[in-house]
């Protein structure tokens, strides 16, 4: 059992206009075994989390803590944090010209296990993930997400994430640009790693069809860098009868006073 | 059918997401505009340096009609006097030819010793040599002028019907940097088989002239490196004329130089020909690496395959890539591909690609051409790390697997060992 723990966590990022804060203490703790759904509106910070938790450079923390199994999270680099169990399905996948998907996941799953896997096993295994999540044979020799879909490069996130089998999965909209089809196919594939009992899972996303297919234990609504509301399942039935528009009027309440 | 591509498309506008621009930092690269298309502004041999933001000031370039009309001659004096605004040295700073263009290339020049393969034939030739001439006429005005200085030729000879015993090795030493003239003749006869590896090291400032015959159904792969030291200037002219059914692959790897100007050619003599073209440059701060190809479709039913990548990194690190791709009126059946690729790794580079294809008959395979030049950028990077992938690592990652595909073709398993070495010095030295 594991724990990710982020504690009033205050985040900003440099702007021409200045510094501009964007998550303002936020605390959530997430184990292993769990599934949160963070939602919420656009701006709402929510992919502003899932950088912060990767490391992404663009973020600055100005206060609060991120620790797994109380080590901090924040003080590691980006390649730290990702062997130390943290992974990030990313909302917009970047391509990397000149190297190859299977030279990729090789080199990663290296440097994740600190050893070479036995290459007849993970060939195996990188065929079969592959052909589950429907993605054609002759991606693997493609260069990582050029020339991918939009569909296609979260379909390959979500082949890592089976493959890397982390502790504690990030998904950033993974479901955002996905039709019906990819949609399910994504899901399956989340909740397969899921159900495995190792990972705990954070899925950030808009809408609330994703969670059709993935059932969330907590709710967490993000409204301007905060958590507004949060709850079960039941609050993600609420959002999609009601909408965010009650937490805009507070947000809106909130600013004119 | 003509594709042109970006590695690295715009994105949209998100503030809060991760594949956002890592940054709106401007590239200020003198000469450069959107189109890429300026001189340098160092180009100029003549005027003083910085006087006038671009070295053309009114007299802009003129584009020729046509790639298979430039002046062709063995006499120095048909060509007029380098300006730098002729069609093919607009891209080249004159000024750092260290006289190569002006001066009497009189200089001793690297010694050339030739090792490898004993059944075949290497002789150093007066300049009365009948061979002379055999497979190059000089294009362009330095050539000329190393056609005229250069004292004798080595001449290397695969006899027909022999296949060499091993690769042939030329190694090209430079001593000094006087001004000098070099002349080679690969004489690949009929039906033979072999691999020229010519190694270019030390200091230098040469231009050279190579011929390459290859003769009817010879197959043939030259491959030249240059690994020279940091000062050397080298301007090398290397055309091939291909025989019937003959296949030649020829490589170019540019490494080292603080200035080096390839221009490869290879011209089909008769129909079946099949070349293959491979370059790898790897441009560090403040040097010129250019390359400029022609690819002559002449005659019916021949082939060819232009793959050219490199990769940049420092302030002022700068590539050409040219690639002309003729097909004239009688070459009917051609097939060609050629495609051009860059990775900046850093901010500063800069790198200029212009593939040419000029179609005189509509009646081919095919004819086509692809050039892309990406940057190396944080998102990469932090895609990378974000998989656990540590940061030198992943720099690395891209760059060699950006580069294998050609070091890959080259087929001399120590020779390609080596130069995977280089690159990864070449990386290191770039505290990547």
């Amino acid at each position: 059992m594991a724990t990710l723990d982020i504690k009033d966590l205050h985040v900003s990022i440099d702007t021409d206009q200045g510094s501009k804060q964007i998550l303002k203490g936020v605390s959530l703790t997430i184990r292993t075994g769990e599934t949160h759904a963070i939602m919420g509106p656009n701006g709402s910070g929510k992919s502003t989390l899932a950088s912060t938790i990767a490391g992404h450079p663009r973020y600055n923390v100005d206060s609060g803590s991120i620790t797994l199994d109380g080590e901090d999270v924040l003080s590691m680099s980006v390649d730290e944090r990702a062997r130390a169990g943290l992974f990030l399905a990313m909302q917009y996948p970047v391509e990397v010209p000149g190297v190859s998907m299977t030279n990729f996941l090789r080199t990663a799953k290296t440097a994740l296990d600190g050893e070479a896997p036995s290459l007849r096993h993970w060939t195996k295994d990188v065929k079969q993930a592959m052909a589950k999540l429907r993605i054609d044979a002759d991606f693997a020799q493609r260069n990582v997400n050029e020339g991918f879909s939009g569909g296609e490069k979260k379909r390959v996130e979500i082949l890592q994430l089976e493959l890397f089998g982390p502790r504690f999965a990030i998904l950033d909209e993974t479901d955002s640009g996905l039709d019906v089809d990819a949609l399910k196919v994504v899901s399956e594939g989340v909740n397969r790693e899921h159900s495995k009992g190792n990972m705990g899972t954070v899925l950030i996303t808009h809408y609330t069809r994703i969670l059709r297919y993935i059932k969330p234990d907590f709710v967490h609504v993000f409204v301007d860098g905060a958590i507004a509301e949060q709850g079960g399942p039941e609050l993600a039935d609420r959002l999609e009868d009601e909408g965010y528009d009650r937490f805009a009027a507070q947000g809106t309440a909130a600013a004119s006073a | 059918m003509a594709e042109t591509t970006q590695l690295n498309p715009g994105v949209d506008d998100d503030i809060a997401r991760i594949g956002a621009p890592s940054g709106d930092a401007t590239l200020a690269i003198a000469g450069f505009t959107e189109e890429g298309e300026n001189l340098s502004e160092f180009n100029d041999g003549t005027a003083q340096h910085g006087l006038k933001k671009h070295s053309h000031g009114n007299a802009p370039v003129i584009p020729e009609a046509s790639r298979g009309e430039r002046l062709k001659s063995y006499n120095l004096a048909d060509f007029p006097v380098l300006t730098g605004r002729e069609e093919d040295w607009r891209f080249t700073p004159l000024k750092r030819l260290r006289g190569l263009h002006t001066e009497s290339l009189d200089g001793a020049g690297p010694t050339v010793s030739v090792g490898g393969a004993a059944n075949i034939q290497v002789e150093t030739v007066e300049r009365t040599d009948p061979r002379i001439g055999c497979a190059a006429i000089p294009d362009d005005r330095v050539s000329a002028a190393a056609w005229a200085a250069a004292p004798v030729a080595t001449v290397i000879t695969v006899p027909a019907q022999t296949t060499a015993d091993s690769e042939i090795t030329v190694s090209i030493r430079g001593k000094d940097a006087a001004p000098a003239a070099q002349h080679l003749i690969i004489d690949a006869q009929a039906f033979s088989k072999a691999v020229v590896v010519l190694n270019h090291q030390g200091t230098a400032t040469l231009a050279q002239n190579i011929e390459i015959r290859v003769g009817d159904g010879a197959e043939l792969t030259v491959v030249s490196v240059q690994e020279w030291d940091e000062d050397a200037v080298h301007l090398s002219t290397q055309q091939a004329r291909i025989g019937r059914d003959a296949r030649f692959k020829h490589v170019v790897v540019s490494l080292g130089g603080d200035l080096v100007r390839l221009t490869p050619s290879s011209v089909f003599t008769a129909p079946g020909g099949d070349v293959e073209m491979y370059g790898l440059y790897f441009a560090d701060a403040g040097q010129h690496l250019e390359q400029r190809l022609l690819v002559d479709h002449a005659v019916p039913r021949c082939k060819s395959r232009v793959t050219y990548k490199g990769a940049l990194q420092g302030k002022d690190a700068h590539t050409v890539w040219v690639g002309d791709v003729l097909i004239r009126k009688d070459a009917e059946g051609t097939d060609t591909y050629e495609v051009n690729r860059n990775l900046l790794l850093t901010d500063g580079a800069r790198s200029d690609s212009v593939p040419n294809l000029e179609i005189e008959t509509g009646l081919i395979e095919g004819a086509g051409h692809a050039s892309a030049t990406g940057r190396f950028d944080d998102e990469h990077l932090f895609y990378l790390m974000a998989r656990g992938i540590p940061e030198k690592e992943a720099r690395r990652l891209v760059v060699r697997g950006f580069l294998t595909e050609v070091i890959q073709q080259i087929g001399v398993p120590a020779l390609e060992e080596h130069l995977s070495e280089a690159v990864e010095r070449e990386l290191a030295a770039g505290n990547l």
